[in-house]
């Protein structure tokens, strides 16, 4: 492992397959009375949210605090940032304050490669603008790895609006590292032109890609997006690309279904489809906090044995 | 405060005259002298070194009045000197706008008080800049103004372009409707060249196609009209066909490129460096290429550095935040020589013509740029085209923001002379 998370293009496959694994031996923790391991004692971890995330901070919260590291939450509002400091500013001051790790979520592409030049800590993308959410990319891979039993050869079909989402590109690398077959569905404003060449397959045609799915990957559409002419209305939007009960009728039975959340649902899931047993959401949440202890432990080079 | 010097043995190169060849040159009371002046002058031995025309920039941004954090006229020719220019074009997104002669005369005077370099404002076409109305560009060419533009932005309606065009051609000298080229709609809120590698960065893109649909619609109107444009820094391949088109066809265009679109390309960008986000964004290894071929042939007049100094901590921002543009005085003849003359891309001349003679005469600038004959005011620079130097700060501009920092650099300059007085000697700024 680098001594940073940035982007999946960091990982091979043996790396994603060693956090996992890893992931695997803290899940059991989370199942404890006391979910609570002394691995990183002593080691400080900033979440550095400067855009707004509820379940990702808690859920790095949460992985950090299982493993015995003091945990500073720094948000936008009400911080120093709001009065106008800089983001070099904030990292030197989070340096002199001896992070040992910074979690960082921002909307500007790249800030966290940028902050990897201005502190000693390790970093950890929380999710950069429209770039890369590599720690959901890996609760995701965790989720499918757990249930389907095996991530090579896997069918997935990406569902939405790749071109704005992070969880996408993660997610494609990924996939593609793990030797997985990817398609890309959704409207072409809304695929990368140069989507091919991540090795992914782009698909225009929901219906035609279900059928052969082993994961079907449900993005969130933004209202935002039809007001800048990418699609014409929600309504459209949902007839031509929303999981709907007939699609997810479509899929094999041991399809699962699985969405990074927030959903909107009615726009590109339908709410009963949510709610099926093919659903996996829940369990990506409860997977993401088993994950992300695994990053901070391999990064951080937490002791094996305070792991147990 | 003109010396009199003579400069023995630099290779003159000049293409006004078509002289390329070892001579000494004479310099007395301000302006190159006959060879019966040399007597008691000052002796520079310049054997190995090349003697030119003072370089002249059509394009600079020097920040004043209003942006005085990131460099001043005084500063801003202070660099200029230093890379070997002797005339600047100052762009009109000052604040206030130069949109009226007082800002034009102010430029001026700061200049001529600094005395480091010629400065020729150049007016805006829209008042403020907002693309709603002309500005009154009488009283501007009335007070110097030769060139007009909007740099940064496209003037935003065919319509308005239209009219700018035509209404100069109401003028008793030739007057230039100079346009950043690039269509609004498709650049919103994008950060770098639209293409594979903005798509894996995650930054939102500037098109190829939003230049190409600019460049031929203030071609057609060109063309309709008989006005005379001149395109700022080309980015595209496209672009250039399209004006290489137009010129053998008659339209009275020129077209200039920045050094960094001759250097750099949009895979440089996978640090997200914010030293290297421009507008127009740097383009494909492909598009480089053709700029350069462009340089070559001629369709692309004029090498401009788009000089756009900024302060430390404008730049040290997110990628998103920060703001576009690199300073390019104080490299541009070493760049030029480097990336063109050197590889044999283009001779030593054509650089010299794209790096003074062209931009002198698109700017009216009759005091550069112009023959090294006896008479003529001594505006020069003398350079070591084989000097090897590694670019790093500080930088004589008030500004870091190089694109270049890092690189290491063929050719530099050893003096620059404006009217006959040493702005750089020894290599190092006079005064």
């Amino acid at each position: 492992m680098n001594d940073h998370l940035l982007s999946m293009h960091d990982l091979t496959a043996a790396d994603v397959v060693r956090i996992l694994d890893t992931a695997e031996s803290f899940r059991e923790v989370g199942t404890r009375v006391i979910k609570k391991v002394p691995a990183l004692r002593g080691r400080t971890v900033v979440n550095l949210f400067l855009e707004n995330s509820t379940r990702t901070r808690i859920s790095f919260e949460l992985a950090a605090k299982r493993l015995s590291a003091d945990v500073i939450n720094f948000s936008a509002s009400g911080s120093s940032v709001a009065k106008g400091e800089s983001l070099k500013d904030t990292a030197l001051t989070l340096q002199a304050m001896g992070a040992d790790a910074i979690v960082i979520r921002h909307s500007s592409s790249g800030s966290p490669l940028q902050l990897t030049r201005w502190v000693d800590a390790h970093v950890l993308n929380a999710g950069d603008g429209t770039h890369e959410h590599p720690t959901q990319a890996l609760l995701d891979l965790y989720t499918m790895r757990e249930k389907l039993g095996h991530l090579e050869g896997l069918r997935v079909a990406i569902v939405g609006d790749v071109l704005h989402s992070r969880v996408a590109r993660s997610l494609s690398v990924g996939l593609v590292t793990m030797g997985a077959d990817v398609t890309l569905v959704g409207p072409p404003t809304l695929i990368p032109p140069d989507a091919p060449g991540w090795g992914v397959h782009v698909s225009y045609d929901i219906d035609g890609v279900i059928p052969k799915l082993d994961v079907v990957y449900v993005l969130r559409v933004q209202r935002e997006r039809q007001r800048l002419e990418y699609f014409p209305s929600v309504r459209e939007y949902a007839r031509l690309f929303g999981l709907s009960r007939r699609r997810a009728a479509m899929l094999p039975e041991h399809a699962l279904i699985m969405h990074p959340g927030p959903m909107n649902r009615g726009v590109e899931i339908d709410s009963d489809v949510a709610d099926q047993p093919a659903s996996v959401i829940e369990e990506q949440v409860t997977n993401g906090i088993a994950v992300r202890m695994a990053l901070l432990f391999l990064l951080l080079g937490g002791r094996r044995e305070d792991a147990a | 405060m003109s010396e009199r010097v003579v400069i023995l043995g630099a290779r003159v190169v000049d293409p006004v005259s078509g002289t390329d060849d070892v001579r000494d040159v004479v310099v007395a009371d301000g302006r190159i002298a006959g060879p019966e002046a040399a007597d008691g002058a000052e002796r520079i031995d310049a054997e190995g070194l090349v003697l030119a025309p003072g370089l002249v920039d059509l394009h600079a941004h020097l920040r004043e009045p209003g942006d005085e954090h990131k460099e001043t006229v005084e500063t801003g020719t202070r660099a200029a000197a230093a890379g070997g220019f002797t005339a600047v074009a100052a762009m009109a997104n000052t604040v206030p706008v130069t949109d009226h002669a007082a800002i034009v005369h102010e430029v001026r005077d700061l200049a001529a008080a600094a005395g480091l370099a010629d400065v020729f404002p150049v007016g805006a076409i829209t008042t403020g800049l907002a693309g709603e109305t002309l500005a009154e560009m009488g009283e501007m060419v009335d007070a110097g103004v030769r060139v007009f533009s909007d740099d940064g932005r496209s003037v935003p309606t065919a319509r308005l372009l239209r009219n700018a065009l035509v209404y100069a051609t109401a003028f008793p000298v030739e007057v230039v409707i100079a346009e950043h080229a690039e269509d609004a709609s498709l650049v919103e809120d994008g950060h770098m060249h639209e293409g594979a590698v903005s798509a894996s960065l995650g930054l939102a893109g500037r098109p190829a196609a939003a230049e190409e649909i600019a460049v031929a619609r203030d071609l057609a109107i060109a063309r309709a009209t008989g006005g005379r444009l001149h395109l700022c820094h080309l980015s595209t391949a496209r672009a250039v066909d399209l004006v290489r088109r137009a010129k053998t066809e008659g339209v009275r265009v020129t077209a200039e490129v920045t050094p960094h679109h001759l250097t750099f390309t949009d895979e440089d960008l996978r640090t997200y460096d914010t030293h290297l986000k421009m507008n127009p964004p740097l383009r494909t290894a492909e598009d480089r290429e053709a700029l350069r071929a462009g340089v070559a042939d001629g369709t692309i007049d004029v090498i401009a550095t788009d000089h756009a100094p900024h302060a430390v901590e404008e730049k040290e921002a997110e990628f998103d935040r920060s703001p576009p543009g690199t300073i390019g005085l104080e490299t541009a003849l070493a760049v030029v020589l480097t990336e063109l003359v050197h590889p044999g891309v283009i001779p030593l001349a054509r650089a010299i013509d794209a790096l003074s003679v062209a931009p002198a005469r698109i700017l009216r600038a009759a005091d550069h740029g112009g023959a090294l004959d006896p008479g003529r005011p001594a505006n020069l620079v003398l350079f070591d085209p084989g000097d090897t130097w590694t670019v790093e700060p500080p930088f004589v501009s008030k500004a870091r923001n190089s694109a270049f920092t890092g690189r290491t650099l063929r050719g530099r300059v050893r003096a620059t002379m404006l009217r006959g007085a040493f702005t750089v000697a020894d290599g190092k700024p006079t005064r």
